[in-house]
């Protein structure tokens, strides 16, 4: 059973760079459109899909630090 | 009391500054200021100290900056073409407010000149040889009791204002050889803790930093460093009068060439003529109301300088008209003669 | 679900100073996570010189000394003989390090002092506005090699910097990474713990030069900036180890 996880996005950290969107595997992310930016003007990264792993690779790519990762664990 | 010791300028100052509580000095071999990185190499580090032959004189002042942050009391010296090597140094210890003795032995220029006295450096030290408004304590030691008493002085000048402070010597003071006694270190404390780097348990974080792109913080930082310059200013002036009260010509030398015109003084008052000579022992800041004052009563000031000219100017400013100014310069490493300014006095006194 | 990637928070709760996509972000992270990993916060002291490393001034929570453009080893030296148990990290541009302060890193290298320097080569001066640096490629335009640098006509070549540095008996370690890709990162967040451990156990100079994206100055997007990084950078800067230990392990010579 592939473990679930999730993003939590820093909306007025991210610049719109789409580096993280080049490294997930599972298409989860993207980018807000155009019209939905943050107070800079950036559009921002956000989930647009529930296949998240939490594997981090996003967050690894990200030079603004914008991004935090979440990961369900194992029922022991 | 200590005892007499017969040593060499360049020595002299370099013991003095160890026994000031300099632990870290950065060289670089350019003569005539030589023995200073040797005996630093050989005395500093025995007594815990650290001592490193830079690669340039460039790279020597940027390590003198990087031990300042730390608070250590650090020290360069070089001679003319390597102390304009320094001047962006310096400039960013004094952006940076951070404390430094920088010692120049000075030799004739300009360009590589050659290894023999001169003062032809003065305006690169008291004019600002780097870039930007500042200033630092510039100290024209006479004799090697003298240079090694004012190195002592300028470690606490420099931490006191954290500032640079220069030590203007040349190649007769480095290289001669007087009895000296050194003085017990002033024990003054320091804390530094507010600003310096390193062991920040329990602080918030320090930047060193001479740059700001915010709009006014720049011209902020130098109106605080206006105040302490005006301070150094106030405070730290040092000069000598010798003989001035009933002098109808004043000398006003430095360095090497107030020792000259003090012989002349001497040799004339024998002869009955009334001369003087004023030493300034800080060329920064300049003893202007000294000098001004006496013109009130004295009509000639004879300037003496081991250059084409050019502390003259600062006495321009303070004698303002009021007296007579007469010159008698040797450049590229000359050395002025008795005789001749003897010669130029007699007709100074004739007219 | 529970956290598994979280701020480092050695950088003050703001967006980072660094355009979109910029490489300096992703190394700043690296250096405060490896930082913190070694427990070193209140011990370190970084050093950002001149270029677009002085906008870690208002970024990161540490102790931060700006010496004069170059002068970094040589401000890091004065520091580190003074303050010998401190974790100094020199982080400089290739115009810093390779064009005006070629002598001071060589022969701070060369003195085996006990450093870490992180070398940011993204073949770019990016303060000023995209000028040619040392590491600018042949046939690769910069405003001051608009036609592309060219060798031929007195431009000069790229410098290879480990490679120019592995000879000196003062090296401990020198590797060439990149963070064109999430895999890369992670091999440069090895490197650069490598190089601070070196430090903390006093192996004497370590130098870690890492392949850095400036899409703004090289008028790329980040996504294509990181293929240029791919596709043109490592032909010619060859990642990997280059000195470990204090002994050669490759040169690129051709």
């Amino acid at each position: 059973m592939v473990k679930k996880g999730k993003i939590e996005v820093r909306i007025e950290h991210c610049k719109g760079c789409g580096l993280c969107l080049t490294t997930c595997k599972l298409n989860a992310i993207a980018l807000s459109t155009a019209d939905v930016t943050n107070s800079s003007g950036y559009p921002y990264v956000i989930m647009i899909n529930e296949n998240c792993t939490g594997c981090t690779m996003c967050a690894i790519m990200c030079p603004d630090q914008a991004i935090d990762v979440y990961r369900e664990q194992e029922h022991s | 009391m200590g005892e007499k010791q017969l040593m060499k300028g360049n020595e002299a100052i370099a013991e003095a500054a160890i026994r000031a509580g300099m632990t870290c000095y950065f060289g670089y071999p350019i003569t005539p200021q030589n023995e200073i990185p040797a005996y630093m190499a050989k005395h500093l580090t025995i007594r815990g100290g650290t001592f490193i032959q830079a690669e340039s004189e460039i790279a020597a002042i940027n390590m003198v900056y990087g031990a300042a942050c730390t608070g250590a009391r650090a020290m360069t010296s070089s001679s003319s073409p390597g102390i304009s090597l320094k001047q962006e140094g310096i400039s960013y210890l004094v952006g940076a407010r951070l404390p430094a003795v920088i010692v120049n032995i000075a030799r004739g220029g300009p360009g590589l000149g050659n290894i023999a006295p001169s003062q032809a450096d003065y305006f690169q030290a008291v004019k600002g040889g780097g870039h930007g408004d500042y200033h630092m304590v510039v100290y024209t030691p006479e004799t090697v009791q003298e240079a090694a008493d004012l190195t002592m002085k300028a470690f606490d000048v420099a931490d006191e204002y954290r500032n640079p402070v220069l030590i203007l010597g040349d190649a007769i003071l480095g290289q001669m050889m007087e009895p000296l006694v050194f003085k017990e270190p002033s024990g003054k404390k320091f804390d530094k803790s507010s600003w310096t780097l390193g062991n920040r348990k329990g602080r918030k974080s320090h930047l060193i930093n001479s740059l700001s792109l915010t709009e006014g913080v720049v011209e902020q930082w130098n109106w605080e460093l206006k105040k302490k310059f005006d301070l150094m200013a106030e405070r730290e002036l040092m000069v000598e009068e010798y003989m001035v009260e009933d002098a109808d010509v004043i000398f006003v030398a430095y360095g090497t060439t107030a020792r000259i015109c003090r012989s002349v003084v001497h040799q004339t008052r024998k002869q009955g003529m009334k001369t003087g000579l004023i030493r300034p022992i800080t060329v920064w800041p300049f003893p202007t109301e000294t000098i001004a004052g006496h013109a009130e009563k004295t009509k000639h000031f004879f300037v003496v300088e081991m250059s084409l000219g050019q502390m003259i100017e600062d006495v321009r400013l303070a004698i303002l008209g009021n007296a007579k100014i007469h010159f008698h310069g040797r450049p590229g490493g000359g050395i002025p003669a008795e005789a001749d300014i003897l010669k130029q006095l007699k007709a100074i006194l004739q007219s | 679900m529970k956290k598994v990637y979280e701020r480092n928070n050695i950088a003050f709760d703001m967006p980072s100073p660094y355009c979109p996509g910029c490489g300096h972000g992703v190394i700043h992270r690296l250096v405060i996570d490896a930082i913190k990993e070694a427990g070193q916060e209140d011990n370190t002291i970084f050093m950002a010189p001149v270029g677009c490393s002085i906008l870690a001034y208002t970024y990161l929570d540490l102790d931060i000394c700006q010496p004069a453009h170059g002068r970094t080893p040589a401000a890091a030296t004065g520091i580190k003989r003074a303050l010998p148990d401190s974790l100094v990290v020199l982080y400089q541009g290739d115009g810093d390090l390779a064009a005006i302060g070629t002598a001071e890193i060589i022969h701070a290298a060369n003195r085996g002092e006990n450093i870490t320097a992180i070398f940011v080569n993204n073949a770019i001066y990016g303060m000023t506005g995209g000028q040619m640096a040392p590491t600018t490629l042949k046939g690769q335009k910069a405003t001051t090699c608009p036609f592309g640098r060219s060798p031929e006509d007195g431009q000069g070549y790229p410098i290879r910097v480990c490679e120019l540095l592995q000879s000196l008996g003062g090296v401990t370690y020198a590797a060439r990474t990149s963070v064109h890709t999430a895999p890369n990162v992670l091999k440069t967040k090895k490197a650069i713990q490598t190089g601070i451990e070196n430090q903390m156990e006093k192996k004497g100079f370590s130098i870690i030069e890492i392949l850095s994206a400036c899409p703004v100055n090289w008028g790329l997007s980040p996504q294509k900036s990181n293929e240029f990084i791919a596709n043109e950078m490592i032909g010619y800067f060859p990642l990997g180890d280059f000195k470990k230990d204090g002994k050669i392990i490759q040169r690129s010579d051709h």
